[in-house]
């Protein structure tokens, strides 16, 4: 089955019957579509692109924008319970740009002809799928300081590297949203220090948050390259322009030496720098386990889903009504036109 | 969190009884917000729809950090650091208007509250702008100023979904008749009021009561809605709460109450 993977996710591709993409006509435009690509060029909505890069982005796409929305859960759990008013303030700044970030990328995916509502439910209905990573709790506090570092600093590492993709709206949505991420992280470090510098009980509950995230942050790259098949497309076309192992590895060198310097562990008797490669050593992630909870098997899939659907199921009459003012105000009736800000 | 430096403001010193008066004054003001803050926080992630989510979020940020600011001006009359204040209080101790303790409810409750909510709060900001203790007027001025969406919002949401659908109307009426007697709670008198109306801090609750209800029942009718007949239901100001409070502040400070640590 044709598979393809992003944010450690692996999905079939629909075996839907793409419009006839061969002859010479197509492989002349394919040429041109590839050394447009080669050039450093940016693929914009109306261009012409082969099926497959289309579908391979609308997969990659609406899995990273459900990945937002599903991310807002597991940290948004910890609003209500945000330690101090300013903690309190950013936390929420923090859940809501990831809703912004959804709603950013849900618009790049509608670029390449589906809607929001389509990918909703998808997603609702189980056949799209999210980061790997929101399945896992967060019990403590402390979990949202080490996804505020270690989750969102993957995220970064990952999404720098998407906004030098090819396909214009997609690495222009990663470019802003990079810039909101970087204070994403600099909110988790800030969190992070304030417990791991802080009483022995904050930073054994520090620790523990760092043991049950450094695994997870790092299956957020996916599989290795070795079980990737579809790495050497999405290279051809720049939807990637690095490889999971080589992302792994960026996010060792950055953030292995950042956790060990403010006195914590990370739970890997491997994890050695080498001076020779000038790169830490690591053990990778138990893949049994990765391949499990993307099958729907982790601790909180279905906790997650069932939050999501729920949300859905006690908005449908919100979403009736506006569709019902909306008529009543093409027809002329109801009470006129009311600018609701954000709607 | 950080407070601000108390400012050698000669305007800041109040004598005392005044002085615990406006503290009063303030206290109600800052408990509404935050609580109010917390209930619309808890929708993150949860909304009927994404922009709901976002809009939402950025409602219980402005809440929040409006109360900060009131805090802060306890602050400067005596009292402790807005984080105690928040965190290191006992239900008793607080002094919000029932209203915005009360469960996040459905949208249409959340919706409802929210706009008898924002525009007590125009009512009371208008009328703070012209108080005689200038830290007051300013501060009330800017949160005035920061508020205009939030109006706009949730006046928005009223009139679309008070005659929308059959449903949407529904759920609308009952969380108006939910809500009604409650709001009228944020007009209780908070102790001392005589005192600061005497100075000129602000005039009195029932003038406020009366250009709110000028302001919303015309906005509630042309909703189809039916404003219920009530009394009003007292007690926040003087710290007689429902048990959602309890619930509420169990959730709220649990993290800071731990014993785990003192900084976070």
């Amino acid at each position: 089955m044709l598979m393809y993977r992003i944010h450690g996710q692996a999905v079939p591709v629909p075996e839907q019957a793409p419009p006839p993409q061969e002859g010479p006509e197509y492989e002349a435009r394919l040429a041109e579509f590839e050394a447009r690509i080669a050039r450093g060029e940016k693929i914009e909505p109306t261009d012409w692109m082969p099926e497959e890069y289309r579908r391979q982005l609308i997969r990659m796409i609406s899995q990273h924008a459900h990945s937002e929305i599903v991310g807002m859960l597991p940290e948004g759990k910890w609003i209500p319970h945000a330690p101090t008013l300013r903690r309190k303030l950013i936390l929420i700044a923090k859940v809501q740009d990831e809703g912004g970030h959804g709603q950013l990328l849900y618009r790049a995916a509608e670029t390449l002809g589906i809607t929001r509502e389509e990918m909703i439910e998808a997603l609702l209905a189980g056949k799209a799928k999210y980061s790997v990573v929101f399945n896992y709790p967060t019990p403590t506090w402390a979990d949202v300081a080490a996804i505020g570092l270690l989750i969102d600093g993957a995220a970064v590492v990952n999404q720098l590297m998407l906004a030098q993709g090819s396909y214009g709206p997609y690495a222009r949505a990663m470019k802003r949203i990079c810039y909101e991420e970087s204070f994403h992280i600099k909110q988790g470090y800030d969190a992070f220090v304030a417990l791991a510098t802080g009483t022995p009980a904050q930073r054994q509950m520090m620790q523990e948050a760092v043991n049950r995230w450094w695994y997870p942050a790092l299956m957020l790259f996916g599989p290795p390259d070795r079980d990737s098949v579809h790495t050497p497309t999405l290279l051809r076309w720049r939807i990637k322009t690095k490889t999971n192992d080589e992302l792994r590895q960026e996010f060792v060198d950055q953030y292995a030496p950042m956790v060990l310097r403010l006195g914590l562990t990370i739970p890997d008797p491997n994890l050695r720098y080498n001076p020779e490669t000038g790169h830490w050593q690591f053990s990778e992630p138990d893949w049994e386990e990765f391949w499990r909870v993307i099958r729907g098997d982790g601790p909180c899939n279905a906790e997650r889903m069932a939050a999501r659907r729920r949300a859905h199921e006690e908005g449908r009459w919100v979403r009736e009504a506006l569709a019902a003012k909306a008529a009543q105000r093409t027809n002329g009736g109801g009470n006129g036109r009311y600018a609701v800000a954000g709607l | 969190m950080a407070s601000p430096s108390p400012k050698p403001n000669e305007t800041v010193a109040l004598p005392d009884p005044l002085r615990e008066a406006v503290g009063q004054l303030l206290l109600a003001m800052a408990d509404d917000e935050v609580l109010l803050g917390h209930r619309d926080s808890e929708w993150v992630g949860h909304a009927p729809i994404l922009e709901a989510d976002i809009a939402m979020a950025s409602i219980a940020q402005d809440e929040i950090g409006h109360a900060v600011l009131w805090y802060s001006l306890l602050q400067e009359l005596g009292w402790p650091d807005p984080d105690r204040m928040a965190y290191f209080r006992d239900p008793p101790e607080f002094r919000n208007a029932t209203l915005v303790e009360l469960p996040k409810g459905d949208w249409a409750f959340t919706i409802v509250r929210q706009f008898l909510f924002d525009f007590a709060e125009k009512v009371r900001l208008e009328a703070l702008m012209a108080s005689a203790w200038t830290p007051l007027a300013e501060a009330a001025a800017k949160v005035r100023r920061e508020e205009t969406y939030h109006l706009m919002h949730s006046r928005a949401w009223v009139l679309r979904l008070g005659d929308a659908t059959e449903e949407s109307h529904r759920r609308m009426q009952a969380a108006l008749e939910q809500a009604w007697p409650h709001a009228l709670g944020l007009f209780e008198p908070a102790p001392g009021e005589i005192l600061r109306v005497e100075a000129g801090i602000q005039p009195p609750e029932a003038e406020l009561r009366a250009r709110w209800e000028a302001e919303v029942r015309p906005i509630l009718e042309a909703a189809s809605l039916r404003i219920p007949e009530a009394e009003p239901v007292y007690g926040g100001r003087h710290g007689r709460h429902t048990e959602h409070l309890d619930a509420l502040l169990a959730d709220f400070q649990m993290v800071a109450r731990s014993g785990l640590g003192e900084t976070w």
